[in-house]
């Protein structure tokens, strides 16, 4: 297939796949700042949003503060955010009309409906929580539907394989992201503060990241930090955390490898990345640092994106 | 203006034969279930995407064409007329091509004056002496048809470059048999679904010679932002080959290759939607990046087949136009079955005095001009704009020609205050392979929607019918 064609499939999945994580991530927020102050400390949950969804640099040089209408608005709808909700699915569109060809006639119909309803309902923001609450919902629904007109109707090919990749890709460094910001509140050092503080804190991660409920049925157990992180970062079952993104991204280069009858750069990277997580204890990973060790994932997911633009995308 | 003929109520308002089932159909329907279907088809087209782009208008950057639901119908009769004079006309299309850029016996004939073509900026110098394979070089030709009487069909313009438009015929008919499957129970009504393998036949078949025994085909666009380009990615999407930009394709010893995911792999032929001044930088504009470096001279060696050819904007040039039906006469001996409207051509004193003392009357287009754009209808324009237009007449003479202000022939037609006849003209697509010329029964109708008014181009506020060729 066209080099262009297989990175306007990779993009398409990305924006998507991003904006479902912005509207998690500014949902679990709005659930944690509705509570009263002495459940959540004083930290600016909005600014964490910021960060989280690493746009923090770019928000402050139109914002003086970080605040519940500033950072909605930025998030969701500001043109100026090149990754907003809106630039995403505005994105997801313009490279969706660019392979048409490559696309299902329902995952075309997902992204294309998604667009209008952007612009007929959506084109002036939203005014009330409710509005907002309603907002968010439809940005996920869209991810859901084009996640799943993508699975259920997609021949099995480079076209889907390449567009895995980048819903994968996107996904790791969704998941990576909040693990990187919030990584004090799972540090085991903090646990003795244990209070209500560090619960709602905890389950605003796991809420922004589909999480919460898996959480119980794996471990059965109340929230604890080292869980939690174990959840997000090795736990092969949790199809957000970095171990099944990556064993989802070593199976469908390998896919595409076998295709082509040629494995690359890609293909040891992306092994090596899953070998690391699976031999990996969070023992070790506390031992050493989980900042470290997420920081050092991040850059890895990042030079994963690049040696795949390099090897097929160009 | 005489009162156009009417293909449905013909002269004197005698109901015409191919409009019988329908006229007793539109009886039976209530208004407002027309009106019910008509939201229905609008809705289809938004969310399949049938959008086209308005140049410089940056509030509509993408807007639907109006699609009118009552369909336009012809006879099968009318319709052998019209295809053996479009065969006929599009024929001699090719040949005057083949001939312009090699032995030129037309102008030594001294049929066609000289500088017409080479003071032409549409003439391609870099085509002289150039062969393409099996001397096609209009593959596809959209030849706009208008009617005035039962009689006759008129040429109104020859597109030889890249018409466009087929997808609207197309995917007319598909939502037609969506919405009124019972109206289509009550015709035989010839298919045009075809259309996607005759041309894809077409376009293999006039590969060059050392092509591969499965050639491979790749259509180029200008890209998303292009008025067209939701047409360039549906056929792509038919025919089933790549939908290229020029950036996906590279030239490498004179041989042109698309870059994929596995490689680089070699094209043989390539339907492009992008116009001569773009398609290589080194040969034309070199400030243009839609293009393929060093495209023309795999051209030229013979590695690669361009469809439509370079160079055909001169057999659709206005002013050549007027000469068509000479060009028929010479390359076959035929009289043409096609009329041309009648045209003066401002090139010439005496014709440009007519036009000049006649200009409330006429019809002025400029000679390279398409889409609708930069053309004066006189009766309808202000006193102010026809002066402004006679000025640009004696500055430029040679760029206009001028026809008679034609009542073209109406359908009726859905409007806010119930069905009304409104002027239509056909633009049916004509395909010429290597062996022989094809084209599927219909084409695309266009209607002018605004009451009176006689310009249908989508760029001006005009809609498009289903067009139906009933098989007796």
């Amino acid at each position: 297939m066209l080099s262009r064609t297989a990175e306007n499939l990779y993009w398409l999945a990305r924006y998507v796949e991003r904006a479902e994580y912005l509207a998690r991530t500014i949902e679990a927020t709005l659930r944690v700042t509705a509570l009263p102050n002495a459940y959540i400390g004083k930290t600016n949950e909005w600014d964490s949003a910021l960060l989280t969804a690493g746009v923090s640099a770019s928000f402050y040089e139109v914002y003086q503060e970080a605040d519940e209408r500033s950072v909605v608005d930025y998030l969701s709808f500001s043109p100026s955010n090149p990754s907003s909700i809106r630039n995403c699915i505005e994105n997801a569109r313009l490279n969706s009309r660019s392979v048409r060809t490559a696309l299902t006639s329902e995952m075309w119909d997902t992204i294309n409906s998604a667009w209008i309803e952007l612009q007929e309902v959506w084109g002036k923001g939203t005014k009330t929580r409710e509005e907002l609450a309603r907002f968010l919902r439809f940005v996920q629904e869209t991810s859901l539907r084009f996640d799943g007109s993508a699975y259920r109707t997609m021949l099995r090919n480079d076209a889907y394989w390449f567009s895995r990749l980048g819903l994968h890709l996107e996904r790791a460094d969704n998941t990576a992201r909040i693990l990187d910001v919030k990584y004090h509140v799972l540090l085991p050092e903090e646990e003795h503060v244990g209070g209500p503080l560090d619960y709602y804190q905890w389950t605003s991660i796991l809420r922004s990241v589909s999480a919460l409920t898996a959480y119980h049925w794996v471990y059965r157990e109340t929230l604890k930090p080292w869980l939690i992180a174990d959840l997000l970062i090795l736990n092969d079952s949790l199809p957000r955390s970095l171990a099944s993104c990556y064993g989802n991204l070593v199976r469908n280069l390998d896919q595409i490898g076998v295709a082509y009858g040629r494995q690359g750069a890609a293909q040891r990277h992306a092994r090596g990345v899953r070998n690391r997580l699976e031999h990996s204890h969070m023992d070790d990973i506390f031992q050493h640092g989980v900042h470290e060790f997420i920081q050092e994932f991040i850059l890895d997911n990042g030079r994963l994106g690049e040696i795949i633009t390099k090897q097929y995308l160009i | 203006m005489a009162v156009a003929f009417d293909e449905m109520n013909g002269p004197g308002g005698d109901l015409r034969p191919a409009y019988l089932e329908l006229s007793r159909w539109l009886k039976e329907t209530p208004p407002d279930a027309l009106e019910y279907r008509r939201q229905e088809a609008e809705l289809l087209f938004r969310r399949i995407g049938i959008t086209f782009a308005v140049y410089g208008d940056a509030e509509a950057q993408e807007r639907l064409i109006p699609f009118d639901v009552i369909p336009r119908i012809m006879s099968a009769k009318e319709w052998a007329v019209l295809e053996k004079g479009l065969k006929q006309r599009v024929r001699a299309l090719n040949m005057f091509l083949r001939d312009i850029y090699h032995g030129r016996d037309i102008l030594r004939a001294n049929i066609i004056p000289d500088d017409l073509i080479f003071q032409n900026p549409v003439f391609r110098p870099e085509m002289n002496g150039q062969d393409v394979p099996h001397d096609v070089y209009v593959h596809i030709a959209g030849i706009d048809i208008v009617r005035i009487n039962p009689e006759n069909f008129f040429v109104l313009e020859d597109n030889a470059r890249t018409p466009s438009g087929v997808s609207y015929m197309l995917e007319n008919r598909e939502i037609m048999m969506r919405l009124f499957p019972d109206l289509f129970a009550r015709h035989r009504v010839a298919p045009v679904e075809r259309y996607p393998d005759e041309l894809l036949s077409a376009l293999r078949s006039v590969a060059p010679l050392g092509a591969a025994a499965e050639p491979t085909v790749a259509l180029m666009t200008p890209g998303v932002y292009n008025s067209a380009y939701y047409e360039h990615s549906f056929l792509a999407d038919k025919l089933g080959i790549e939908l290229v930009e020029g950036r996906d394709l590279i030239v490498k010893n004179d041989e042109v290759f698309m870059r994929t995911t596995e490689g680089l792999k070699r094209v043989d032929v390539i339907y492009r939607r992008v116009d001569d001044d773009f398609l290589d930088p080194l040969t034309f504009r070199p400030d243009s990046a839609l293009g393929v470096p060093g495209l023309m001279s795999a051209y030229a060696a013979g590695n690669i087949t361009l469809a439509n050819a370079v160079g055909t904007g001169i057999a659709d040039d206005k002013a050549v136009y007027s000469y068509m039906p000479e060009i028929v006469k010479f390359y076959l001996g035929e009289e043409p079955i096609l009329k041309n409207v009648p045209t003066w051509r401002c090139r010439e004193p005496k014709d440009l005095a007519y036009v000049l003392d006649n200009l409330g009357e006429l019809v002025v287009k400029e000679v390279h001009g398409s889409g609708g754009y930069g053309m004066l209808i006189g009766p309808a324009a202000t006193k102010a704009t026809i002066e402004a237009f006679r000025d640009k007449l004696k500055r430029e003479p040679e760029g206009f020609i001028a026809q008679p202000t034609l009542a073209l022939s109406t359908c009726p037609t859905c409007t806010e205050s119930g069905l009304a006849p409104r002027h239509v003209d056909l633009r049916p697509f004509v395909l010429t392979g290597s062996s022989h010329v094809t084209i599927v029964p219909g084409g695309l109708t266009r209607v002018a929607l605004k009451e009176g008014s006689l310009v249908v181009n989508s760029s001006q506020g005009g809609g498009t019918k289903d067009t139906w060729v009933l098989d007796e």
